[in-house]
């Protein structure tokens, strides 16, 4: 059973950490504005709620795993509204998403 | 593998402050300068120093860049292109540079016990705080009551920033400008702030309780005055920034914030006063009950608490006189 609960916190702590450098990469090469700010949404939310919930199978039934638990829900709830509160910036100074790749010439 | 963590953060420290002179965008440097405090703040963590790793994380990372935010609104977003190259300067700064490097040769090494600065009055401290102050954060107790005079210090040195900011931005009022912080006002936008104020009435009380408790439980953990008046002030400057300027100073009206901001510090030399008219020195808690570690108690606790109400109200007046002014 431990080694069942082992495993899975480093299988949930390796795809948390693959999803944060997708996310990272993310940021890196997509092209406009909105597109990278879909790749921060990655990290803040799947990557580090991952990452978090491998934490809490590695800390067990203690109180850390309890405040790590309260993290998560702190970051799950508050990570999107903040790329929701970005995008809308953006959106209401005038920054247009760009749609089709022949933009980039124009 | 804590010294190699310790070499990645260094590394991208050293990444952040490049990029922080490089980057023209003045709204990227203020982000920058909030990443280079969070690094600082993790470096800190690393070297088991959580009470400071939380202050740098509380007013380095959060309220300063929201502070730096608010002063990019009445200025300008980008900073003014340098071409030429000042040769003389840059001279200088390695010569002053070199010269430090070559100074820290002869320091002792990192984390040598034998160090002058371990063998000083840290001792001393370690042995004794435990019965003679009977706090459980070593910190606290060092904080609060051995260095009461250097926080006493400090305090008033966070309520003279605050005063001059207050003398330098508080002259405009009654022109009646606009704000650059205008809630929102017409049908659009206040659906567009839907989401942020649902969110918002949810965390404002999480993040004032939190305060709170970091407030009272900075005698058993990492935390105390300075780290809950500033998380306080951000429950505050959070609901500014979503209801808009006027509501909260509606909340908090300014001649109470001010009155406030005096009064903290007011508390702290009046404990330091009060233990002087009781038979002690200035700031000797111990005189201020019957056996001594109730004193101490009681000392650091109303002290904290004057730090805590200076550096929250401190902090939110100086937003407030920020983004109240108009854009010009």
């Amino acid at each position: 059973m431990d080694s069942i609960i082992h495993y899975a916190s480093w299988f949930l702590l390796s795809t948390g950490a693959f999803f944060c450098a997708v996310g990272g990469l993310g940021i890196l090469r997509l092209p406009d504005f909105y597109s990278r700010q879909h790749a921060a949404g990655i990290t803040d939310t799947l990557g580090s709620s991952l990452v978090l919930i491998g934490l809490m199978l590695q800390s067990g039934l203690s109180l850390n795993a309890a405040k790590l638990a309260m993290i998560l829900l702190f970051l799950i709830s508050t990570s999107p509204v903040a790329t929701h509160a970005i995008a809308q910036a953006a959106k209401q100074s005038g920054l247009k998403p760009k749609v089709s790749a022949e933009e980039d010439e124009a | 593998m804590s010294q190699f963590i310790d070499m990645i953060l260094l590394a991208f420290l050293i990444v952040v402050a490049v990029a922080v002179t490089r980057t023209l965008n003045l709204f990227a440097t203020a982000v920058l300068t909030g990443v280079y405090s969070l690094l600082m703040a993790c470096i800190f963590t690393v070297l088991d120093a959580v009470d400071v790793a939380f202050t740098e994380a509380a007013v380095g990372a959060g309220i300063s860049t929201v502070l730096f935010l608010a002063t990019l609104s009445l200025t300008t977003q980008r900073e003014k292109a340098h071409h030429h190259y000042n040769w003389g300067a840059l001279a200088t700064a390695l010569l002053t540079g070199g010269a430090l490097v070559y100074g820290t040769f002869d320091m002792p090494h990192f984390g040598d016990p034998n160090a002058p600065i371990h063998q000083h009055v840290a001792p001393h401290y370690i042995d004794v705080s435990p019965t003679e102050i009977g706090v459980p954060n070593m910190v606290t107790s060092v904080l609060a009551s051995y260095r009461g005079y250097d926080t006493l210090g400090e305090t008033s040195v966070i309520f003279t920033a605050c005063m001059a900011v207050l003398l330098l931005l508080q002259r405009e009022r009654r022109g009646g400008a606009s704000s650059a912080l205008e809630g929102p006002t017409d049908e659009q936008s206040m659906q567009h702030a839907m989401i942020l104020r649902v969110q918002s009435k949810i965390f404002i009380p999480l993040i004032l309780l939190f305060a709170l408790y970091v407030q009272f439980h900075g005698d058993y953990g990492p935390g105390g005055g300075f780290q809950a008046g500033v998380i306080f002030a951000a429950g505050i400057i959070l609901y500014a920034l979503v209801n808009g300027l006027e509501k909260a100073r509606a909340i908090i009206p300014p001649n109470i914030l001010h009155g406030l901001v005096a009064f903290g510090l007011l508390l702290y030399a009046g404990t330091g006063l009060a233990s002087l008219f009781m038979d002690g020195n200035f700031l000797q808690y111990r005189a201020l009950a019957h056996e001594a570690t109730h004193g101490e108690h009681l000392g650091i606790l109303l002290i904290e608490l004057g730090v805590g109400i200076t550096v929250a109200t401190v902090m939110t007046s100086i937003f407030f006189s920020f983004s109240g002014r108009g854009r010009s």
